[in-house]
């Protein structure tokens, strides 16, 4: 009787896996995040600064927020990271208005302080990576993981220039479907492409880390909270045996 | 102290109230696990409300603030992210523990003379829990909630002639806006103390005929005399201290599973927060696949499952509506002689045991995007959840003669399935493939064989009840 009790009690909370919207059947590459590897945060912070936050800002971060999390000095920042006359204590906006940005790009720049909530870690780790040269679209790249992306390569400078690879299926009814399975350098970048993937993996870090940057204590505090309501869980148990002695 | 006890007696009835209510309350003795989720849900409204108040105090009701006033909760208000995150969790912690304490209910016959009242009040505030937490469910003006409030405002739409206007009172604009997120600011601010209102009649009906118990048995009946008092009954014990100790230990490992969620996942993996609800809301961009919260899942899945005819979508909103509408009436449905599920025979445990399936098939059926074989699926529990209903009269018999109503329900059902397999078979096009439809097919008629015509033919008698509660 009891492990149907348990039963129920599971089958309200276990998660059931349910598709991805948006229906990407591209498999994405998966990599071991860790928001308490400070330096890969740092690194990602600097690209984040350097290469994102002109065309998308952060509007929910404040630098001051960043520098103490990640222990920067706030004297690097106000040298090193922020590049006009904000505050350190201001948040990271842009001088780039909406109405520009859609003239631009067609769509304006989300803003990014929650995308690596409103996204996968592995999704944004992969998209960052799967870049493509395509003279079909406007800006003249494409991406395997957002087909028909508004955006340009940021960092093209660093990864180099990709051409993909493809395979071509035939399927039952006879329709040729065109996949992409990999990618080939065409020119080559500033970085190696292992030197590459690990920038992306520290730029990923700090975009996961942003959308919640009290993850760190969250958990923290869970851990003692835990601890807590073991004992005091324990010290309740036998109170309620002490009071139910004599009841038959 | 004393003096000051007389003083406040002579004036205001404080110590009969906490004597009739907490220290000579007699409960019976052998409440079991079910029995913790009354106090749990008090516990739980308790939570919502403080939590509320405290996010109350930093969001901003403006469709031009609201997104950004939460992040300022979760980010700059000292313990903001914990106060918000206690309230996500709470809210859907909240239902899973009145699923729960519902299911205690049907399991021990709670809801059965003279308990109905209690059961109806019960039932109101579900529906007001709904309310709530439809309203509050807008207020981070994520995507989610925006669109999740368009598809069940909408709803209110394909009823006849006043469904237009009526929806656009609700939303008071012609699309989801700043005017619809002030007033349901508003009201999900009201609703919660109308709930608690209805949680204290709740209780009052409650402490009225007193707790039923897993042997279904009126301890109020049986033999009196307990080492507390003579005119209490032998079976019972003093609500304090003993159920507040025993209450107190559930209170703590349920806490333990809520903080657990609180603290280390508290998306709950995209159940209690959605993940397209970290992008604001934008009406000009539709999500691809919109599913409400979890806990509205099998009524939208019901929803969903009935096809438009005569050129409106009505039918599946009226479904909806009479899913709900049935557990008002499930008092004057169970005719069994005895309450308690210890004491009726293997049909009721079969069918308690469909309904619960059906229930967590219908939830987990209104999260996934419809295709045709999760269409008929959706058809065929949504009419396994109707006959739960319509057939409790005949399973519950125990070979009693069956009331005219009660006839009636059996007709309605045989015709609901009837009528359900000639779609399948004859009305839908592009339709199932052959194997749905007969797999389907035969597990209707099974289900109304063994739950409403096996009964009549051969009764399945209750089992003796004892006079005294068991463990």
């Amino acid at each position: 009787m009891k492990y149907r009790f348990l039963f129920l009690v599971m089958a309200f909370l276990v998660p059931v896996s349910v598709p991805a919207a948006g229906g990407y059947d591209i498999e994405l590459d998966h990599y071991d995040y860790s928001i308490k590897d400070r330096s890969s945060l740092q690194n990602g912070a600097r690209l984040f600064v350097n290469y994102c936050l002109s065309c998308h800002s952060a509007h929910f971060m404040r630098y001051n927020r960043m520098a103490e999390d990640l222990g920067i000095p706030e004297q690097v920042v106000r040298d090193n990271m922020i590049f006009d006359d904000r505050k350190i204590a201001d948040p990271m906006t842009i001088t780039l208005n909406r109405n520009d940005g859609e003239a631009w790009f067609g769509i304006a720049p989300p803003d990014l302080t929650l995308i690596g909530k409103l996204r996968d870690p592995d999704w944004l780790y992969t998209f960052l990576r799967s870049f493509y040269r395509d003279d079909a679209t406007v800006s003249g790249w494409n991406n395997s993981v957002f087909p028909n992306v508004a955006m340009p390569h940021a960092m093209w400078t660093m990864q180099g220039i990709q051409k993909p690879v493809y395979a071509t299926s035939v399927d039952d009814a006879g329709y040729e479907t065109r996949k992409i399975t990999g990618f080939e350098l065409v020119r080559k970048g500033d970085l190696t492409e292992e030197e590459f993937d690990h920038a992306m993996e520290d730029l990923t870090n700090f975009l996961y880390y942003m959308a919640e940057p009290n993850r760190a204590d969250r958990i923290r505090w869970g851990v003692w909270t835990m601890f807590f309501l073991l004992g005091f869980g324990v010290l309740a148990w036998f109170l309620k045996r002490e009071y139910w002695r004599d009841v038959h | 102290m004393k003096a000051l006890m007389q003083w406040v007696d002579a004036r205001f009835p404080l110590g009969s109230v906490v004597r009739e209510h907490i220290t000579e309350y007699y409960a019976p003795k052998n409440f079991n696990f079910w029995y913790f989720f009354g106090s749990l849900a008090m516990l739980v409204l308790v939570l919502q409300i403080v939590t509320g108040i405290l996010l109350a105090m930093n969001y901003k009701p403006d469709a031009e603030l609201a997104f950004a006033s939460v992040e300022y909760i979760m980010r700059d208000v000292w313990g903001g992210w914990f106060v918000r995150y206690m309230h996500s969790t709470g809210a859907s912690m909240f239902f899973v523990v009145i699923y729960l304490h519902m299911f205690r209910a049907l399991l021990y016959g709670s809801y059965r003379s003279p308990r109905e009242l209690i059961w109806i009040i019960g039932m109101v505030i579900y529906m007001a829990m709904m309310v709530t937490a439809f309203l509050g469910y807008l207020l981070p003006w994520g995507q989610m909630s925006y669109w999740g409030a368009q598809v069940i405002v909408n709803l209110f739409e394909t009823l006849p002639i006043i469904g237009g206007p009526l929806s656009e009172w609700i939303r008071g604009d012609y699309v989801i806006s700043d005017i619809t997120l002030n007033r349901f600011y508003a009201l999900h601010y009201l609703v919660p103390f109308i709930l608690a209102g209805l949680v204290f009649l709740h209780m009052v009906a409650l402490h009225k005929t007193g707790s039923n118990n897993p042997d279904g048995i009126e301890i109020k009946k049986g033999p009196k005399g307990n080492r507390w008092s003579e005119n209490a009954p032998k079976d019972g014990v003093p609500f304090h201290p003993y159920y507040t100790v025993k209450d107190l230990l559930g209170a703590i490992v349920f806490m333990t599973i809520f903080l657990a969620i609180v603290f280390f996942m508290p998306e709950m993996f995209g159940f209690f927060i959605e993940q397209p609800n970290f992008e604001p809301a934008n009406p000009l961009k539709t999500p691809d696949h919109i599913a409400p919260v979890w806990y509205f899942t099998p009524y939208y899945a019901i929803l969903r499952a009935i096809p438009s005819f005569a050129g409106t979508q009505v039918w599946g909103v009226l479904a909806m509506f009479i899913s709900i509408a049935l557990f008002f009436v499930l008092p004057w449905l169970d005719r069994s002689p005895v309450r308690s599920v210890r004491y009726k025979g293997p049909t009721t445990r079969l069918a308690l045991g469909l309904f619960v399936i059906t229930f967590l098939v219908l939830g987990w059926l209104g999260i996934q995007a419809p295709t045709t074989s999760l269409t008929i699926m959706s058809q065929f529990f949504t009419l396994l959840y109707m006959l739960f209903f319509l057939l409790f009269p005949c399973f519950s018999s125990a070979g009693q003669p069956l009331p005219m109503f009660a006839k009636g329900l059996l007709a309605i059902s045989i015709v609901s399935v009837l009528a359900t397999i000639v779609y399948w078979w004859f009305l839908w096009s592009g339709g199932p493939g052959f194997t749905h439809k007969i797999s389907y097919t035969l597990l209707a008629i099974l289900v109304l064989f063994l739950l409403g015509i096996k009964p009549l033919i051969k009764p399945e008698l209750a089992k003796p009840v004892p006079e005294r509660l068991t463990k």
